[in-house]
């Protein structure tokens, strides 16, 4: 069987790659993805946690489903959001929604 | 003679016995899995092949005509002349398509119908991968249809098949979801979401019980794969072919085979979770019986899909979308919450059935009249004269 | 063999991730993401998860990514400026995010999980859906609540005012 480290490591490795994702897109359908796959990150971390500490309770894969009902609440909220802008401002691009710096 | 009475599942121990013999046991794995897997990649062509010549002889009969009848005892080998026109016509990729996308969409769409037969039982033990979580497998699977739909409308670099796609994501999207909900009351029902314990706890077939899930059920699914009178997606008059209009030859079969093994999914999926699946007379003796009764029941679901796409016209888009979300998605949330409260009454299980059945067919009379109503309204306001007084002259 | 597979799986989720990060088209980005999701799946099977890996696709594939690329399609004549793709803090960002990964991995490592694999109880599926009406009812209910807000606040958001 694979050691536990391994998935932790794969686990932080997609989370610093959403993390920089976030931070350096400058659209904001990207930022949106690497969002999601810092979510991903965290529920393979859980689940990994769960198959090698506690598989014969089924928190771990509780805990998982509600972060992915959460996910796709953010998903539908947030693409909603950028659409409204789309409409109003005709560019989804972050660095140029500057209305409030002067 | 016992040989006989469960030949299918005989022959794959007689044949698994006999590599066995000379082979180590992670390759006599490996090579069943390799010919499951090959049967599976055929099954979505085969379908083509036969269901094609079927749709074409049925539609014709119904607009009275003949229907193909040159090639073959009633045109019967039509389907390989068609295949071998696509197969010689020119590979046409359009200026500024997304190429590598675009070439990948109807790979794409093939392996998503051809992965759905990896669950369907088609006899007693018969099943490539009967998954506890099987239900659920297919439902997922049909996802990747959506994202080869959308794959092929947006790297074709064309309007209309932008525009297919667009209506693509909203309807298979809303369509999903009372096809899942609809699922949702077959699994609650049996308390499992593997297809064999489906088909096994259906003593009575679940059409019986629960009418109006297995007309929401067929519904979706009739627009999950994209057949008349829900074919928004591709319809000739408005987008040209929607999402695949610039595919052609080998790529366009590609699209085809896709339809044609969908369609051979979606109604096998029906008969696994609402007519019984391979059970019938004298089946629990001769197992062996199972897969021809499938097949027949296969038959005769495709044969009243296609009977609809032979009657009626096809929607607009607005009408299709609020079909899915003001009719059926209500008609299943109350039908669900309806099963799950007679299957809480202390009561014996034929009395729950007959209770799920009340409720499933006041569920129908009630959506039906509504709908008449809101029809006729729609009527008196547009000012139509109902057809009877209009005179003969 | 399970630890060919599981590195070839992971490289594959982290390369689609990397590509997602760095690719010139949105509409690519949002593919490689669906490539990425499917990667996880595949994880979470070799875990022994097989309904959080259909629900993995079937929620994040099936509708997330999905919505992504519909959203990308209707903001459609952004995708003809693509030569700037990164805001100008990239550099910084890119060195940060190698250190904290660094940083995180030599972390992990190094701690002794407490580590006691035990067999997956096969009604594992009932046990999470008797879970959800039992211990889990409340987390349950507030994500259902949380889903029929997101649902409710998309529409107004995403409505069209005449």
């Amino acid at each position: 069987m694979v050691p536990l480290t391994w998935y932790l490591v794969v686990a932080t490795g997609l989370f610093c790659i959403g993390l920089v994702g976030a931070l350096i897109r400058r659209n904001a359908v990207g930022i949106l993805m690497g969002i999601e796959l810092m979510l991903n990150a965290v529920n393979l971390n859980l689940l990994a946690f769960w198959r090698y500490i506690s598989a014969a309770k089924m928190d771990g894969q509780a805990f998982a489903i509600i972060v992915i009902t959460v996910a796709a609440a953010e998903a539908a909220v947030g693409l909603a959001l950028i659409l409204a802008v789309y409409r109003q401002r005709h560019t989804i691009n972050v660095p140029e929604l500057d209305l409030m710096s002067g | 003679m016992d040989y006989f009475r469960d030949f299918f599942v005989n022959i794959a121990r007689s044949w698994t016995g006999w590599i066995d013999g000379f082979l180590p046991g992670w390759a006599v794995n490996t090579l069943n899995f390799l010919i499951m897997a090959v049967i599976l990649v055929m099954m979505p062509v085969l379908a083509t092949l036969s269901f094609t010549w079927m749709e074409r002889k049925t539609i014709a009969r119904i607009q009275n005509r003949l229907g193909p009848n040159r090639l073959g005892p009633f045109g019967v080998f039509q389907g390989f002349a068609d295949a071998v026109k696509m197969l010689v016509k020119e590979d046409v990729v359009p200026d500024g398509a997304d190429k590598p996308v675009f070439n990948l969409a109807p790979i794409l769409i093939a392996a998503g119908a051809a992965l759905l037969w990896a669950v369907i039982p088609f006899g007693r033990g018969m099943a490539a991968a009967d998954l506890n979580i099987g239900v659920l497998y297919v439902v997922a699977i049909g996802s990747i249809t959506t994202v080869s739909v959308l794959m092929a409308g947006w790297s074709s670099n064309n309007k209309y098949a932008l525009l297919g796609a667009f209506r693509a994501v909203a309807q298979l999207l809303s369509y999903e979801v009372p096809m899942i909900l609809s699922i949702a009351a077959v699994t609650l029902l049996v308390g499992s979401m593997r297809m064999g314990d489906v088909v096994e706890a259906q003593v009575l077939p679940f059409i019986v019980i629960m009418p109006a899930t297995f007309l929401v059920y067929l519904l979706s699914g009739i627009a999950e794969t994209g057949r008349t009178p829900f074919d928004l997606l591709e319809a000739e008059s408005e987008i040209v072919a929607g999402y695949f209009v610039e595919y052609s030859g080998l790529k366009f079969g590609w699209f085809y085979i896709a339809e044609y093994g969908n369609l051979f999914a979606i109604a096998a999926i029906t008969t696994t979770l609402f007519l019984g699946g391979w059970r019938g007379p004298g089946g629990s003796a001769v197992p062996a019986l199972g897969p021809f009764y499938f097949i027949a029941k296969i038959v005769a679901v495709i044969f009243v899909l296609m009977w609809i796409r032979g009657t009626w016209p096809r929607f607009r888009i607005d009408q299709m979308l609020d079909l899915a979300w003001k009719v059926l998605v209500p008609v299943s949330l109350v039908n669900l919450l309806w099963i799950a409260i007679a299957m809480k009454l202390p009561v014996p299980a034929p009395v729950q059935w007959a209770l799920i059945l009340a409720g499933s067919l006041g569920v129908l009379l009630v959506t039906l009249g509504a709908l008449g109503r809101a029809a006729k309204r729609h009527a008196r306001q547009q000012g139509w004269v109902p057809l009877e007084s209009q005179g003969n002259t | 063999m399970q630890q060919v597979i599981f590195i070839m799986l992971s490289l594959l989720t982290l390369g689609a991730a990397l590509m997602v990060v760095t690719s010139r088209s949105l509409f690519r980005s949002a593919l490689w993401l669906i490539l990425s999701f499917a990667g996880i799946a595949a994880l979470y099977i070799l875990l022994e998860a097989e309904f959080l890996a259909v629900v993995q696709v079937l929620v994040y594939i099936g509708a997330i990514a999905t919505l992504i690329i519909f959203a990308i399609m209707l903001s459609r004549n952004v995708m003809a400026s693509d030569e700037a793709r990164f805001n100008n803090q990239w550099r910084l960002v890119v060195g940060f995010g190698a250190l904290l990964f660094v940083a995180l991995a030599a972390i992990v490592t190094q701690i002794p999980w407490p580590v006691n694999v035990q067999a997956v109880p096969p009604d594992a599926i009932q046990q999470l859906g008797a879970g959800f009406v039992g211990p889990y009812v409340i987390p349950f209910e507030v994500a259902s609540i949380l889903l029929v807000a997101a649902l409710i606040g998309a529409i107004i958001v995403a409505r069209e005012r005449e």
